[in-house]
């Protein structure tokens, strides 16, 4: 075998660009934002409507809603639309959770103004064919089955009652009997007092010309109007600690672990700091935790740790499938792993990988038209502007070991976080139960 | 509804590509674009699971883990290491017919890039310990892919081996829990010294460089790579199906039946444009609310929850050599109704050969899938695994930025005879019976 071979260094990385945007608040209350970035001849389009209510049968209702509104109009029916949307090259997605409801497209660029148009007519004149509704509620129902039959959904709908037990927040499936009673006349109610202007936003990302983009939104959403829905929002209750919930799957082959604990918005001066400490943890696949549990035991194919930021709070999550016999020590790395985040700091050479990580790793999920424009939206939907983008790497160079310390004992301490454990409870409760305390 | 002279139409995709070979018979495809500071390097490999030897199933997917794991140069974990405290992302992935390894990284990185995937193709670190871990790593990877999960690996698990006769297209390509548990170190020195040599590979890079330097970092990387032969492709095509295959599969985890029909398919490699066809038809029948299968069995009939209709194993129609395959799948809630939907997709073919399309039909699939292909290359990691990919298999990097061009040739009669080719007496058909609903 020859020498061992210098692994190159790095050469000077380039600046980053500032990003230019134009935007302009409508009469309406609309915020358009658009950026120009020519790589390919597309255009993204995200508008995002906040959506958020505490009502009772929401979330059934939203989520029918998001299926239906593009099932008809005053001037087409269903098929009509996605000829419309088809003649364009375009894909149109609608989704909505507890915080907004996101109608996001993609198409040939020098489409955008009929792509526009076809939205101000989803949004003024959707009509919620009574014969689509009721198709897409039986279809609405067969997908929720579906989903819950598999034990990460099972996992991820037992963790959020347990983060937000009576909020929005603790619901990520729509209930069933709640989406069997929805009517279309209710899905035409919540979209008139719901889907407004004000407060919405819109941004438009491609090869375009922004002024011309501004005049086409102008244009095309003139008719779109209305104050903003009065709802309150009504930030969740405290997470409250408790026993690591056994989640019965009978004959699971696998445990699906999930955690959850509180975590700073991208606005808090301690975010960069969190933002480290997540993956130095799990957040990457050089982490503490993923080395830990799949390269050295092999126990488990994708853990993962994340931070996660719905509008009203931020949550550090993290999760693991493992095979049923490795539950406990599976459980036990897991444990030991957060305790050393929260008691022992971290080492200067893994803050400097995880820094380069998290600056290389923004620059890159900016660089496609579909990335920006996600971006973007998520970050003015929660608040943030987009100058945060260009400053934030700034910020990360900036991060002490001593701040990674402080904020990983205050957020991912075993003890501040809650968990669920999906799998067979009669293989594994007892060993888990030598380990936390479980229920 | 616009009116034609409203209908955009996309302008063609502009990107220059520089080809080079190096003496050891590395491919190399250049994709320079420097609008953002991201650069993606791409090794694409001549062999995927179709070529894995009788009772190693799953090996070429095993292979793919262990080239992750060190070096003659670098110890475990070191290259995850270096890619990503140098700012870049990176992965690999098994297909049917080649399996890549990728990096995506901030521009001021790409020598690092380059060497990390010269340094794999020159000296993988192969140890007992490594393949014991990793066997383990990718088990967890099926468990909770396949074993866990309802409709786990449904169909592209279990329509090859009712579709096909020989091991190499009809075996699963996820490997059984035995033979992975039975792979040997020197399996995998064997298959590394037969199928990753570097005249069986194509280097693809994309993004912000300068070609000139970038050629000359290749060529001091990857030039003092050994020159091993390429080895030979074997034919593996089969004859036609001459009569309906159907199989019932029972999922102890799935609430609802499930369907996957499979059709062969034209040879891509001695009929491309016939074989595009195929493409345009499966967008006709299933891309969207307005698609024939969708309307009909969706919407009208209220038939199933779901369909779709898409060509090879995972859905890239363009990454498999022949023999490959047109699957229609679809989820429903009642399993009397097998037999409905069958007779429901038969009817949408037969009226797609006897009729043909409505006006504008055809074009809008054509724009659809150019517009598809567009959005997927505004991705600079998408760009290099694509050129690269059309290198390796069609041998034509290029291929893919005349493919909206190749689109708009295909006339309503070709789209007759290929819905047409899809009979019944041809077709495999997978049920898919749920044990949950006893």
């Amino acid at each position: 075998m020859t020498a061992v071979l210098p692994v190159p260094g790095l050469t000077q990385p380039a600046r980053p660009k500032k990003l230019s945007y134009s935007e302009r608040v409508l009469e309406s209350g609309l915020r358009v934002v658009v950026i120009r970035r020519p790589t390919v001849p597309m255009v993204e389009v995200r508008l995002r409507i906040p959506f958020f209510s505490t009502k009772a049968r929401h979330r059934a209702r939203a989520s029918l809603l998001a299926g239906t509104i593009r099932t008809g109009t005053a001037e087409h029916d269903r098929a009509g639309l996605a000829i419309a949307l088809g003649d364009l090259g375009a894909e149109l997605g609608v989704g909505a959770d507890a915080d907004r409801l996101l109608i996001s497209s993609s198409a040939i660029a020098s489409g955008l103004p009929t792509l526009l148009g076809l939205y101000a007519e989803l949004l003024t004149s959707a009509s919620y064919p009574n014969a689509e509704v009721s198709g897409e509620r039986g279809r609405l129902l067969e997908r929720i089955t579906m989903s819950r039959s598999q034990a990460g959904v099972m996992a991820g709908e037992a963790l959020a009652m347990r983060m937000a037990p009576g909020h929005p927040y603790g619901r990520t499936l729509p209930d069933p009997q709640e989406v069997s009673a929805t009517t279309a006349a209710q899905l035409r109610t919540l979209h008139a007092g719901m889907v407004r202007p004000d407060g919405a936003l819109l941004v438009i990302v491609g090869d375009i010309s922004p002024a011309r983009a501004l005049a086409a939104a102008e244009s095309a959403l003139a008719g779109w109007t209305g104050p903003a829905a009065a709802g309150r929002t009504t930030p969740p209750p405290p997470i409250a600690a408790g026993p690591l919930q056994i989640v019965d799957r009978p004959g699971s082959v696998q445990t699906a672990f999930r955690f959850g604990g509180l975590a700073l918005p991208r606005q808090d001066e301690r975010y960069p700091a969190l933002q480290l400490a997540n993956l130095i943890f799990g957040g990457f696949i050089s982490s503490r935790w993923v080395e830990n549990i799949r390269e050295r035991r092999g126990f488990s194919y994708s853990p993962r740790s994340a931070l996660d930021h719905a509008a009203l709070r931020s949550s550090f999550l993290i999760s693991a499938d493992v095979a049923t016999e490795v539950s406990a020590p599976a459980l036990l790395e897991t444990l030991y792993e957060l305790g050393r985040m929260a008691s022992a700091p971290v080492t200067e050479a893994e803050l400097e990988t995880v820094r380069q990580y998290a600056i290389g790793t923004l620059a890159i999920s900016t660089a496609t038209q579909a990335g920006l424009a996600s971006t973007a939206v998520s970050l003015l939907g929660a608040g943030v502007e987009l100058d945060w983008l260009t400053s934030h790497p700034a910020r990360l160079a900036k991060v002490t070991v001593a701040e990674v310390a402080e904020v990983a004992r205050e957020f991912l301490a075993p003890r501040r976080l809650v968990g669920v454990a999906v799998g067979d409870a009669g293989a594994i409760t007892e060993p888990l139960a030598g380990i936390a305390e479980v229920e | 509804m616009p009116t034609a002279s409203r209908i955009p139409t996309l302008p063609s995709l502009s990107f220059e590509l520089l080809h080079h070979t190096l003496p050891n018979g590395l491919r190399v495809v250049l994709a320079p674009d420097r609008r953002s500071p991201v650069v993606a390097v791409a090794v694409n490999y001549d062999v995927g699971f179709r070529s894995e030897p009788q009772g190693r199933t799953g090996f070429a997917h095993l292979f793919e883990h262990l080239m992750f794991q060190g070096s003659a140069n670098l110890e475990k974990l070191e290259h995850f290491h270096y890619v990503q405290s140098s700012g870049g992302t990176f992965n690999g992935s098994t297909h049917l017919d080649y399996t890549n390894y990728y990096d995506l990284l901030p521009s001021h990185a790409l020598e690092r890039g380059l060497f990390l995937e010269a340094d794999r193709m020159r000296s993988p670190r192969i140890t007992a310990e490594n393949l014991a871990n990793q066997i383990d790593v990718v088990k967890e990877e099926i468990r909770v892919n396949v074993l866990n999960r309802p409709y786990g690996g449904f169909p592209w698990l279990q329509l090859p081996e009712l579709m096909y006769d020989t091991f190499p297209n009809s075996h699963n390509g996820y490997g059984g829990f035995e033979d992975l548990s039975s792979a040997t170190v020197d399996d995998a020195s064997s298959f590394f010294d037969s199928y990753y040599a570097p005249a069986n590979a194509v280097l693809s890079v994309a993004g912000d460089f300068d070609p000139d330097q970038a050629l000359e970092m290749i060529e001091r990387h990857f030039g003092p790579i050994e020159r091993r032969t390429k080895p030979r492709r074997p034919d593996f095509g089969e004859p036609p199906l001459s009569a309906e295959r159907r199989t019932v599969l029972v999922d102890e985890l799935a609430p609802m039946p499930a369907i996957a029909i499979g059709y062969r398919v034209i040879d891509p490699a001695a009929d491309f444009a016939g074989y595009l066809t195929s493409v345009v038809l499966a967008e006709i029948l299933s891309n969207g609310d307005a698609s024939r299968l969708h309307r009909a069995l969706v919407q009208d009939k209220g038939l199933v929850t779901d369909i779709s209709a898409y060509l090879g194993t995972f859905g890239d129609p363009l990454e498999e050599r022949d023999p490959t395959r047109l699957t229609i799948t679809a989820h429903y809630a009642d399993r009397a109704g097998t037999e409905k939907v069958i007779a429901a997709v038969d009817a949408e073919l037969d009226r797609l050969a006897t009729e043909g399309t409505e006006p504008g039909e055809l074009r809008r699939a054509g724009v659809q899938l150019a517009a598809t292909i567009s959005h997927e290359l505004d991705n600079v990691l998408n760009r290099c695994l694509e050129f690269g990919k059309f290198q390796l298999i069609f041998d034509d990097a290029e291929l893919i930025l005349r493919l909206p061009e190749l689109l708009a040739t295909i006339t309503d009669d070709d789209i007759r005879a290929a819905a047409r080719a899809l009979a019944p007496t041809s077709r495999a058909v997978v049920e898919l019976v749920p044990g949950a609903a006893k």
